[in-house]
C-alpha cells in the first residue's frame, strides 16, 4: 500500500515540475525522485540528505547531493536559487523546525512542493476515538516506538498554516488508498501534496 | 570488474622555465629552470579529454600508484589508481607530479642552484600553493592537454585542486577536494610551527646549509612525530597500539617501550631518509599561507564556474575537521556550482583519505562517470 501511494506521490510531484527547471530535494533519500526528474524532465538536480549510506546511492545515480542537515543546509542558499524545492515526506520525518524550513524554502525556491501523510485520515481518527491508540494507517504504518515521524499534521493544519502565513497554495493533490481523494480530503485523504509560493 | 595494480611504473622528468622564461612566483621572484618529476598511467584519448591530475599531500610525491622497479611498496594512493579502480587507467589518463619546492625529484631547496652550482638551501624562493599549480599547468601544457577531466587531491592536494578551481577554472571540468580547507586555522598553523621550530632548532640545520654534511635528522624526525600524531585519531591510536609494550631497549629509564612511542620513532627516522628538512619548511609555509578566498568571500571567486565539485571529509579527522570542508561546500553552493559532499564515517583521523579507499572509490568513480557523461 505504502509503495503504491509513494508511486502516485512521485508521479504527482513530477507532474508539478516544469521541464528544464532546477530542483532542490530536501531529504532526498536515495535520489529516486531527482533521478527520475533528470531523466524525464531534464532538470538540474541537487539533493540534501543526512544519511551517509543514501549518499552513495545518489552518487551512483549520478545526482549531486550534499551530506548535510536540512535545517542548516537550506539556509545557506541565496534567495531564489532554485525553481522548485521539494519536501517529500521530509516535513514530518526529518525536519526539526518545520516553520523555519518552510520559510527558508519559500525564500530559496520560487515554488515549494510539500507532501505529507494526513494524520486526520478517518482510520486514524477511529483508532484514537474508539481504541484510544496511537493510529497506524497505510500512509503512517509505524508504531509509536519506531516511527520516523517527528511531527504529525493534518491537511487542515497545513491549509490553516498557509492561510495564517499568507502563503499561496498553487496546486494541491489528495491521495486516498486507491485514487485521488478530493472529497472531504482531511477525512478521506492519506497523503496531501501541495505546491506553495510566496504571495 | 576486476581491479588490479598497475605493475611497474617509472618517474619521468620535464624541464620548464628555462631562462628567459622563468616561472614567475606569487612573491614576485622568478625561478628557472625547473625540473618537474611526474608519472603518468593509462592512455590519453584522441580528444585529449580523459586526463586526470592527482595532486599530492604534504609529504607525497609523483609516485602515486604502481611499483618502482625493485620496490616492495606501491605508490601512496595505489588502491585508488589502476585498471578497474576509482581512477580507472582503462578509461583515464592519470598524471601526478611532485610539487615545486618538494624533494621527490621536482626542483626544491635541495636542488642545485644553477647560479652557484650548490644546493639552493635558503636561497630557494618562498613558493605558494598557487605557484605549485602554475607549474602543474606547464606540465599539462607540455602533455598537450587543454582541459583536465578532474583534479583530485587530499589535504594539501585538496588545496591544489581548490587553486585549480579558483585560478584555472576554464582548464578543469571538475575538482575533487578531500579532507582539505580554504585556509589553515590557527591550530593547523600551530602544529606546523612546532615542526618548523623543531627543524631550525637542530644545530645541524645550520641555517639551511647542510647539504653534503650532517642533516638535521633529530629536528626533522621530531617534526614528523608531531605530524603523525595529528594524522591519527584517539580511536585509531587505541585500536592500533593500545597501551601495548614492545621492544624495551637498554637505555635511559624513561624508555618504557609503548608501541605508540616506537611507532612514532620509526616514522620519524624513516622520514629523515626520504624527506628534506628545508622542503619541510618551504612546503608547510606554503600550506599555512594559502587562502583560496584571498581574504574575500570564496563564493565571489567561484561565480560563474562551470566545473563540478566533489568535497569529501572524514568523521574522525580533527586536523582538517568537517567544518572546513563545509566552508568549501557552502561557497560552492552559494556560487551555484553543481556540488556533491559526503562526510565519510571513519576512525582513522586525517590519514583516512589515504585509507578509506573503498568509500572514496564508490563516490569518485560514479562522480567521474557523471563528469564524462555531461561533457
Amino acid at each position: 500500500m505504502l509503495r503504491y501511494i509513494r508511486e502516485i506521490e512521485f508521479q504527482t510531484i513530477c507532474d508539478y515540475i516544469k521541464e528544464g527547471s532546477s530542483v532542490l530535494d530536501l531529504g532526498c533519500g536515495d535520489c529516486e525522485l531527482l533521478s527520475r526528474l533528470v531523466k524525464n524532465k531534464n532538470i538540474k538536480a541537487q539533493g540534501i540528505e543526512i544519511d551517509e549510506k543514501k549518499i552513495y546511492e545518489c552518487v551512483k545515480k549520478g545526482v549531486s547531493v550534499l551530506h548535510e542537515d536540512i535545517d542548516y543546509g537550506l539556509s545557506e542558499y541565496k534567495d531564489k536559487s532554485f525553481d522548485y524545492i521539494v519536501l517529500q515526506q521530509s516535513l514530518s520525518e526529518v525536519v526539526k523546525k518545520p516553520d523555519k524550513v518552510i520559510r527558508d524554502a519559500l525564500r530559496v525556491g520560487k515554488k515549494v512542493i510539500i507532501s505529507f501523510s494526513n494524520f486526520a485520515h478517518y482510520s486514524a481518527r477511529l483508532q484514537i476515538f474508539l481504541k484510544g491508540r496511537t493510529p497506524i494507517t497505510p500512509s503512517l504504518p509505524f508504531s509509536w516506538y519506531d516511527t520516523p515521524n517527528l511531527h504529525f499534521l493534518s491537511i487542515s493544519d497545513f491549509i490553516k498554516y498557509c492561510r495564517e502565513r499568507k502563503i499561496k497554495i498553487e496546486k494541491k493533490t489528495y491521495l486516498g488508498t486507491k485514487r485521488k481523494a478530493h472529497f472531504l480530503p482531511n477525512f478521506c485523504a492519506l497523503v496531501g501534496i501541495f505546491m506553495i509560493s510566496r504571495e | 570488474m576486476t581491479e588490479k595494480n598497475l605493475g611497474i611504473v617509472e618517474t619521468k622528468y620535464l624541464t620548464v622555465g628555462n631562462p628567459p622564461d622563468e616561472l614567475k612566483l606569487e612573491s614576485g621572484e622568478e625561478i628557472g629552470p625547473i625540473k618537474v618529476a611526474y608519472e603518468t598511467y593509462g592512455n590519453l584519448n584522441k580528444e585529449r579529454s580523459n586526463a586526470v591530475l592527482i595532486t599530492h599531500a604534504f609529504s607525497g610525491d609523483a609516485h602515486v600508484a604502481g611499483y618502482h622497479e625493485g620496490d616492495d611498496k606501491p605508490g601512496w594512493w595505489d588502491n585508488m589508481i589502476g585498471p578497474g579502480r576509482a581512477f580507472d587507467t582503462d578509461k583515464y589518463y592519470i598524471i601526478c607530479s611532485n610539487v615545486l619546492g618538494g624533494c621527490g625529484g621536482t626542483t626544491g631547496p635541495s636542488s642545485i642552484n644553477p647560479k652557484t652550482g650548490k644546493s639552493y638551501g635558503l636561497d630557494f624562493p618562498l613558493v605558494s600553493i598557487n605557484d605549485m599549480v602554475n607549474l602543474q599547468s606547464k606540465l599539462i601544457d607540455h602533455l598537450g592537454i587543454e582541459k583536465l577531466l578532474t583534479v583530485a587531491g587530499g589535504s594539501m592536494g585538496g588545496m591544489q585542486a581548490l587553486s585549480w578551481l579558483t585560478k584555472h577554472p576554464e582548464r578543469i571540468k571538475s575538482a575533487i577536494i578531500i579532507a582539505s580547507a580554504i585556509k589553515h586555522s590557527p591550530q593547523q598553523i600551530a602544529f606546523h610551527e612546532v615542526g618548523r621550530v623543531s627543524i631550525v632548532s637542530d644545530p645541524a640545520w645550520n641555517n639551511g646549509d647542510y647539504y653534503g654534511k650532517e642533516v638535521p635528522a633529530r629536528g626533522l624526525a621530531l617534526a614528523r612525530m608531531v605530524g603523525h600524531i595529528t594524522y591519527m585519531s584517539d580511536k585509531s591510536m587505541m585500536e592500533k597500539f593500545g597501551r601495548r609494550i614492545r621492544n624495551v631497549k637498554e637505555g635511559h629509564k624513561f624508555n618504557t617501550g609503548f608501541e605508540i612511542e616506537n611507532y612514532l620513532h620509526y616514522r620519524g627516522s624513516s622520514f629523515v631518509e626520504r624527506f628534506d628538512a628545508n622542503s619541510y619548511l618551504y612546503i608547510t609555509k606554503a600550506i599555512d599561507c594559502y587562502d583560496a578566498s584571498e581574504g574575500k568571500n570564496l563564493c565571489e571567486l567561484l561565480q560563474g564556474i562551470k566545473a563540478k565539485v566533489m568535497v569529501l571529509a572524514f568523521k574522525s579527522d580533527w586536523l582538517y575537521p568537517k567544518y572546513q570542508s563545509k566552508e568549501i561546500v557552502k561557497a560552492c553552493k552559494v556560487a551555484g556550482i553543481d556540488t556533491t559532499f559526503c562526510e565519510i564515517e571513519s576512525t582513522y583521523g586525517h590519514d583516512a583519505f589515504l585509507l578509506e579507499t573503498e568509500e572514496e572509490t564508490e563516490l569518485i568513480k560514479h562522480f567521474l562517470a557523471k563528469v564524462v557523461q555531461n561533457g
